[in-house]
């Protein structure tokens, strides 16, 4: 848009395009993502608050794990801009710790746990640095706050779901970020594994860390995060949960599928 | 058996020689670069390539003659395949990206044209003066015969520079192969370790051509490497056990072909990696099947001992054949199904050991330890004794079956 053009917008009195927010954590603007010709997310801004916690939320085939997965660059995106603390995302893929779904891997790979931790230290081995003492210290004491210390050296294909969540949640510790994006991070795992894994976001959030998660129980969103982006191929609704996760905006993320019965259940902000 | 054993110690003569040692260079580096392979489960693009070599040795022959050169000389012959290999390649990578088609579909689609234009093309070279003596059919299976000093180098030098970019690369590779969003994510280019994994697999098949010929390559980059995983659960050792598969598969095969110069060299390499694969389905102490069979029989017989402990516990009679064989076994029935003294002891034991876990269910908050009930496991493997002695409390005075 040249400057003409923009002043004559401004002129006319319509909004210009929010600019993306530097403080937060991670921004996405005009961000749309298509398998083939159906976009799975539709121009979506949103404002990842820095050191809170905020839970992807919306129903099967909202996009939530495809925005998530785009903001990361591990698929392309049609249009749209990331910005990552008021930096491209090429500049900041250090600050940045990525737990994908537990299932996109084959459990059986050749591998122990305490190597797959150290994967999060790539950046810091590059591609020959050796592997010394200390950074074997590291990866179990990452092992160590998520309750594995115990597993350091077993193969990955004997671990249970909770554990192989566990494990993939020490990789993302091992990359000592400022922003971790977890893919749906209690899918599948027992109640001790999710207790474990809200401990350890909460206490990163605490470190003044910023915490993303995909998330699917309704029922625990407020207890376990601080605000929550509703997402159905576009935003319905971005915030703090008392402003943002309401009656009326769970209505038109989830349509009829939600009965209000079940609305009524949840603990919600106010309409 | 001593012309055997010269081949074996390197004594049968200087071509023989040349022919083993690229034989044991070609195992290892086809082993090293097939594990990524076999790791990223893109196996069969290897055959794709292997096929889209033969057009490229057709062309190189035909290019090299008309500039008035030597056709047969390997590098350029080489240097062709390989070429066509890299469009094959290129063609299964736009295929699967571009359209709906999977990448078998794709595979199986390159592999048969680009082989149906080489077959073309070498008929055509044989109406050629000097083409019907060119040998290039000896491509399709391996022919060592007249092997060259030069072709040896080329070939070990290859295998040279295959085995140390695999060890270059070997971090990102296995960060790609095992989780490659994540790979992407930490900002290593997928997409390019992905190529140079595939220039690898290309560069193995094009200096295996001479030796194991462009049918049978794949098998040497895939068998060594799912060998090898029978024997260790790790990447990075799978890696070198697979090349130490391929050289010894390459070794003894060049052998035995030294002694038995009518049978083509790669098929009997091939049927070489293919016996240590069999060996080690069979017989890998981990993954096994004879060890997952055993795994499983001694399994079976602990649920069936504890089943019939608990059974005698409760004092129900036991109809299964193999509980009442597995009891008898151990000396805690009679022939008869009759209990014995250590039988009853055994029983007691059980069943008190069941509702100590009832109790710990009940009354302990940690999901994580009371998940791991699985009717065999051990309640103190779990707990520890001032904890069972808590679930003991709750239990309150002895009842039921006592010994």
């Amino acid at each position: 848009m040249s400057t003409a053009q923009l002043s004559l917008a401004t002129a006319a009195g319509q909004m210009i395009a929010p600019q993306p927010d530097p403080d937060a954590a991670l921004s996405v603007r005009g961000l749309t993502v298509s398998y083939a010709d159906k976009p799975a997310v539709f121009s979506v801004d949103a404002s990842f608050a820095a050191g809170a916690m905020t839970a992807i939320v919306g129903p099967n085939g909202a996009g939530k794990s495809t925005l998530l997965k785009a903001a990361l660059g591990v698929i392309p995106r049609l249009s749209g801009e990331v910005m990552v603390f008021g930096q491209p995302l090429a500049q900041a893929r250090a600050r940045i710790a990525y737990v994908p779904q537990r299932a996109s891997v084959d459990w059986d790979f050749p591998t122990r746990v305490i190597d797959v931790v150290l994967m999060g230290m790539y950046r810091k081995l590059g591609l020959l640095g050796r592997v010394r003492i200390g950074h074997r210290n590291a990866a179990r004491a990452c092992l160590d706050r998520v309750g594995m210390a115990d597993f350091a050296t077993r193969q990955i294909g004997q671990l249970s779901g909770g554990q192989q969540q566990r494990v993939f949640l020490a990789r993302a510790l091992a990359q000592d970020a400022d922003l971790y994006m977890l893919d749906e991070p209690f899918a599948g795992v027992d109640a001790a594994t999710e207790a474990a894994i809200i401990a350890v976001l909460k206490s990163l959030r605490d470190e003044g860390r910023s915490v993303i998660a995909v998330h699917h129980d309704l029922a625990t969103v407020a207890d376990y995060f601080d605000r929550v982006l509703l997402l159905n191929v576009r935003r319905i609704a971005e915030g703090p949960i008392a402003t943002a996760f309401t009656p009326a905006a769970l209505q038109s993320t989830y349509g009829g599928r939600l009965a209000s019965a079940q609305i009524d259940q949840l603990k919600l902000g106010r309409t | 058996m001593s012309a055997f054993w010269q081949a074996l110690t390197f004594q049968a003569g200087y071509n023989a020689t040349l022919v083993t040692l690229g034989a044991v260079l070609l195992g290892f580096a086809a082993g090293a670069v097939g594990s990524f392979m076999v790791l990223r489960k893109r196996a069969l693009v290897s055959d794709a390539m292997a096929h889209a070599t033969l057009p490229g040795v057709g062309l190189a022959f035909i290019l090299m003659v008309a500039l008035g050169g030597e056709g047969r000389n390997l590098a350029g012959l080489l240097a062709g395949s390989a070429i066509t290999a890299g469009l094959g390649l290129l063609c299964v990578d736009w295929i699967t990206r571009h359209t709906r088609l999977a990448e078998d579909a794709a595979i199986g689609a390159v592999l048969s044209v680009f082989f149906g234009i080489g077959i073309v093309i070498l008929t055509m070279i044989q109406t050629m003066d000097g083409g019907r003596q060119a040998g290039l059919e000896g491509f399709l299976l391996g022919s060592t015969a007249g092997m060259l000093y030069a072709d040896a180098l080329v070939i070990a030098g290859g295998g040279a520079l295959a085995v140390l970019a695999v060890w270059l690369l070997r971090r990102p590779m296995t960060m790609v192969a095992f989780d490659a969003g994540f790979a992407q994510a930490m900002g290593i280019n997928v997409r390019r370790i992905d190529l140079a994994m595939m220039g690898l697999v290309m560069g193995v098949t094009v200096i295996g051509l001479k030796i194991v010929g462009l049918i049978l390559i794949v098998a040497l980059l895939i068998i060594p490497a799912v060998t090898a995983r029978f024997w260790t659960e790790r990447s990075g050792a799978m890696l070198w056990i697979a090349g130490a598969l391929g050289a010894l598969a390459g070794y003894l095969g060049a052998v035995l072909s030294t002694i038995a110069p009518a049978m083509p060299t790669g098929p009997i390499i091939v049927l070489i990696a293919a016996g240590l694969f069999l060996f080690s389905l069979l017989f890998a102490p981990l993954r096994g099947v004879a060890a997952a069979v055993i795994r499983h029989q001694r399994f079976q017989a602990r649920v069936h001992r504890r089943q019939g402990l608990l059974a005698l516990a409760r004092l129900e009679p036991i109809h299964d054949p193999l509980t009442l064989r597995t009891l008898r076994r151990a000396g805690l029935i009679r022939a008869d199904g009759v209990a014995t003294d250590a039988g009853r002891a055994e029983a007691a034991r059980a069943a008190r050991d069941e509702r100590r876990w009832d109790m710990a269910r009940f009354a302990h908050q940690d999901t994580a330890l009371t998940g791991r009930y699985d009717g065999l496991t051990p309640i103190d493997a779990v707990f520890t004794r001032d904890q069972i002695a808590g679930f003991d409390r709750l239990i309150g005075p002895p009842q039921g079956v006592q010994s």
